[in-house]
């Protein structure tokens, strides 16, 4: 009688939770491995040298000889996808690892130090915070003339702040830690504390963003070179690609195709962090 | 909707109850097996430690548990009404109506958003028992009767505006506003102040003397079950093991879990003797995902016969009314008094050598917490945390710090070690002052003046190998170096502590709470220090783990003259373990003398309302003890009262009062802070009726 009620809905097998706990994941990370794996392999897979000019051979739709066509100056844009998504995902990883890098240390002596010190290191921060990132780093980019480091540079200057901004919140909540106030009573030195203690402790949301913010980052600097100021042609990249198809209506592969790639490399990056998000955060792993 | 209760049908009887999680490693069996029953007005107390089982069932019973946790078996009647039949509509038209509950803090219990009278009067109108008018009348009516002074103006509050307690009357009110038959109660008091605990637990039994409620109470403490329910089951490892009214089981436990349980804490009304080690029992509860064949508390007894480990032992009758589920009791044999090991004769007192210098002395000192400012132009408010605080702690000594939350101890704790910089004051370390002294000029002092923290969950750091946290201070001191001689020392201190030294290769989070205390005291040993503060290093743990570490405490202090500064709330553990005893109150010192002295005859009156309001494990002399239970809470730290602090709660409070009353030295060694030392007696009671009519002030 009693065994009615006690109708549950069935647990979901190991497999189920597994692919509802990390399926996302590890598309994005698949994703992401994927293009790694391009970028290194590039010279080894393209089957054509990428700055190869053949001018009798421009604008050719994909076909066999060229799987992604030509483009305007005849070169093969599979070639220069492929070599593209070296400059891409270079980038995109050293603005964010530096940047992130740059902002936590800032954010971490702000949350240790509190006083003045933090008051000043916030500031400044807010003061990068004041302008809009793009244009402000269009207008360093332009200061320090086109290239790939120096755009990397310039997006540096706006990247930093909100690894600063998050760090310092996270460095905040572990100062609280009765670990902290321990490490204190013992008599270690502040360096040790902020970088055996509270660092270890607050970096797992770090690496989220982080995660999150490469595929950021790959936009920014697509979008830089767009407007022309991330490479020096004739380098092949993604937002260069587009650039240069971007009146070529009827050659629709010539600016799609690196769009594509743009694309599955940023949602790609975006699973992941995700993941990681959900994967670090108990309260979801327990689900 | 209901159907009239008959007589013979108890409010709720559960049989053979079985809840099992659902786990990746295999089937947990949270509860296994329980069975009670609750007559209708009835009191009934489930007891454990953590892990035993005891939410889990409470949870069963409101049929409120979600994936992966499945009841698997046996049965519920709720007046006569199988709960495990029913359809969700049933069940939500039972709980809240019928069946009431609450549940341990009062701090998430209510919706932030809702202002109280609705909240209150929502599901006495949608049960259909009251049009929304007679609703609000009847949430007035009933916030006065939880002691909440007009009512009126409280129900148009929102539930940040009230305190803990306040917030735990609240949830009282909702939970009798559809007048049940049974209340649920899991862990009520758990988070709540000494004094404010006392009140609630008035307030259960109240309850249920005037509309005969019968009470499900679930806690880990004997004493608070013992203040409220003729019955008590005690809980381990998921099952009942012991069932009998609780005066019995408090006086002659007939399971030896139980045994343990009553005697592992100290007893704020029995006399001290020389030992001071409590009954602890080692070991841990078993693992639920492979319980021993034979009775599940055998390994850790320290009664059992051949018998118990084999032949898993029935819930039988040992005497009229009394259940027990032992072999060694159930063949007759009677559990030992303690008395043999934690309470000697009265008068057998330690003695104490005189020190010549206090090895820390404190004068003067204040800690105040500036607040951030709300708007540019508003004044600065601040947090008197601190507020002229005297002390002097001898070498070798114990001196205990109690209060209230919010007295100010834990601040005053981080003031003396110097996590915190006092706002004005001095300390006095040994004779070197460190009020003010920079962080680099304390370090070569801080080997000698360490800190056991609270949450032994939070004192470690989760990334660093225990190795490596114990082996730390002694690097960055200089002491030794890393490797072989540092795995040696570490290795020492694990088994000082009582634990395994091949464990320092392991991180905290494979440890249980008590062990992790263990780390956290062998880690402040490490630096061989003269002085441990210690801010209530034992009110996260189980009681038995509770005894386990304090004994672990005394013997540390005998191996090595250890001085310790003792910060809890828990008085009878202040009583046992501490030398001197020091009362705090808004960050001010009301009383300080002898722990006995003070224990036997409080001067200041606070000191006999926090006494008094300890729940007593012993039915017998609860009744025969006066209680005082003081009314109201602690006022707010933003403005300090102007004269004696006490003043607004006092129950002999008088204008001579407005005047700030100072700490004065009535007989050698006894300070008290009042006009009227030792006036305060409850037994000439015309003292509490002036408490009630100035009863609390909406926060």
């Amino acid at each position: 009688m009693s065994g009615a009620g006690l109708a549950l809905p069935a647990v979901p097998t190991r497999g189920q939770r597994a692919w509802r706990r990390y399926g996302l994941a590890g598309i994005g990370a698949a994703i992401v491995l994927g293009w790694l794996l391009v970028a290194l392999l590039a010279p080894w897979i393209a089957p054509y040298d990428p700055d190869f000019v053949d001018v009798a051979n421009r604008l050719r739709p994909p076909s066999a000889a060229h799987l992604l066509g030509t483009d305007a100056l005849g070169r093969d844009c599979f070639s220069r996808l492929l070599w593209g998504s070296r400059v891409s995902l270079l980038a995109g990883f050293a603005v964010v690892l530096l940047g992130a890098l740059f902002g936590t240390l800032v954010g971490m002596v702000a949350a240790y130090a509190r006083g003045w010190v933090d008051e000043a290191l916030m500031r400044l921060t807010d003061l990068v915070l004041c302008f809009p990132p793009i244009i402000l780093a269009l207008a360093i980019a332009a200061a320090l003339g086109i290239g790939t480091t120096n755009t990397v540079i310039a997006m540096l200057v706006v990247w930093w702040p909100k690894f600063a901004r998050l760090s310092r919140a996270l460095a905040l909540v572990q100062r609280g830690q009765e670990y902290v106030e321990a490490a204190v009573v013992l008599g270690l030195r502040p360096a040790r504390i902020l970088g055996r203690h509270i660092a270890p402790n607050a970096v797992g949301p770090l690496v989220v963003l982080v995660t999150l913010d490469v595929g950021n980052a790959i936009i920014t600097f697509a979008g830089l070179s767009f407007l022309g100021l991330g490479v020096v042609p004739p380098t092949a990249e993604w937002g260069a690609m587009v650039a240069e198809g971007r009146e070529l209506v009827e050659q629709w592969w010539v600016a799609t195709f690196p769009g594509l790639a743009i694309l599955t490399v940023v949602l790609g990056f975006n699973f992941l962090g995700d993941g990681l998000r959900d994967w670090l955060d108990p309260k979801a792993r327990s689900r | 909707m209901t159907a009239p209760p008959v007589l013979e049908v108890p409010v709720l009887e559960v049989q053979d109850l079985r809840t099992v999680f659902l786990t990746d490693a295999g089937p947990v069996r949270a509860v296994d097996g329980v069975s009670f029953r609750l007559g209708a007005g009835e009191t009934l107390g489930i007891v454990g430690e953590s892990g035993s089982g005891k939410s889990v069932t409470a949870l069963s019973l409101l049929r409120l548990l979600e994936e992966p946790a499945r009841i698997v078996g046996g049965q519920m009647r709720f007046q006569g009404r199988d709960l495990l039949a029913m359809r969700p509509e049933e069940l939500q038209a039972l709980r809240g109506d019928r069946m009431a509950m609450v549940f341990q803090d009062p701090m998430t219990g209510l919706n932030p958003v809702i202002r109280i009278l609705r909240q209150l009067t929502e599901h006495m109108v949608s049960h259909g028992h009251h049009t929304p008018a007679a609703a609000k009348h009847r949430a007035i009516t009933l916030l006065g009767r939880m002691g909440i002074t007009t009512p009126e103006r409280t129900v148009t509050g929102f539930p940040h505006e009230f305190s803990g307690g306040m917030r735990q009357r609240v949830m009282l009110a909702m939970g009798f506003a559809n007048d049940p038959a049974l209340l649920v109660a899991d862990e009520p008091t758990t988070a709540l102040d000494v004094t404010i605990q006392a009140q609630i637990l008035d307030l259960l039994r109240g309850l249920n003397r005037d509309f005969g409620t019968a009470i499900l109470l679930i806690s880990h403490d004997l004493g608070v079950i013992g203040s409220v329910c003729a019955r008590v089951a005690v809980m381990y490892a998921g099952e009942v093991v012991e069932e009998a009214a609780t005066e019995a089981v408090l006086a002659d436990p007939r399971h030896p879990y139980a045994w343990a349980l009553v005697n592992a804490v100290p007893r704020i009304d029995q006399p001290l003797g020389a030992e001071r080690r409590l009954t602890s029992i080692e070991g841990a509860p078993p693992d639920a995902l492979d319980l021993p064949t034979g009775c599940r508390f055998a390994p850790r007894c320290p009664f059992r016969i051949a018998r118990c480990e084999t032949q898993h032992p029935p819930l039988a009758e040992v005497a009229p009314g009394r259940l027990a589920r032992c072999w060694v009791t159930q063949a007759g044999a009677v559990l030992p008094k303690p008395g043999g090991t934690g309470f000697a004769e009265p008068g057998a007192e330690r003695v104490r050598p005189e020190a010549a210098a206090p090895l820390l002395s404190v004068r003067g000192l204040v800690k105040h917490f500036p607040l951030p400012r709300e708007t540019l132009f508003s004044p600065r408010r601040v947090v008197h945390a601190v507020n002229g605080v005297d002390l002097e702690v001898a070498r070798g000594e114990t001196l205990g710090i109690v209060g209230e939350s919010g007295c100010g101890k834990s601040t005053l704790a981080r003031l003396i070690t110097r996590i915190h910089t006092p706002t004005a004051g001095s300390i006095r370390f040994d004779g070197q002052e460190i009020a003010g002294a920079s962080a680099a000029a304390i370090r070569p002092l801080r080997r000698r003046m360490q800190m056991v923290f609270q949450d032994p969950y939070a004192s470690l750091n989760p990334r660093m190998r225990i190795g490596d946290t114990l082996a730390e201070p002694l690097v960055a001191h200089g002491l030794l170096r890393r490797g072989a001689e540092a795995r040696e020392r570490v290795a020492e201190l694990l088994s000082t502590v009582g634990l395994n030294p091949a464990w320092a290769a392991r991180f905290p989070h494979e440890f249980s709470g008590g062990q992790r205390q263990r780390i956290s005291i062998a880690r402040a040993l490490a630096l061989q220090p003269d002085l441990v503060v210690a801010d209530e290093p034992i009110s996260a743990l189980d009681v038995n783990i509770q005894a386990q570490i304090l004994n672990l405490m005394l013997n540390l202090q005998e191996r090595f003259g250890l001085t310790y500064l003792f910060i809890a709330h828990d008085l009878a553990v202040v009583r046992h373990l501490c030398d001197r005893v020091m009362v705090l109150y808004l960050g001010q010192v009301m009383e300080s003398a002898r722990s006995a002295d003070l224990f036997a005859r409080p001067l200041h009156p606070y000191t006999r309302v926090l006494i008094s309001a300890v729940p007593v494990p012993d039915v017998g002399a609860q009744r025969g003890r006066q209680r005082v239970v003081l009314q109201g809470e602690p006022p707010g730290t933003l403005v300090l009262p102007t004269g004696c602090p006490f003043r607004s709660r006092c129950p002999i409070a008088r204008p001579v009062c407005e005047t700030p009353p100072p700490l004065a030295e009535h007989t050698p060694g006894r300070w008290a802070a009042c006009h009227f030392p030792g006036e305060f007696d409850p037994g000439s009671s015309q003292a509490l009726p002036s408490a009630q009519a100035r009863a609390e002030s909406p926060a």
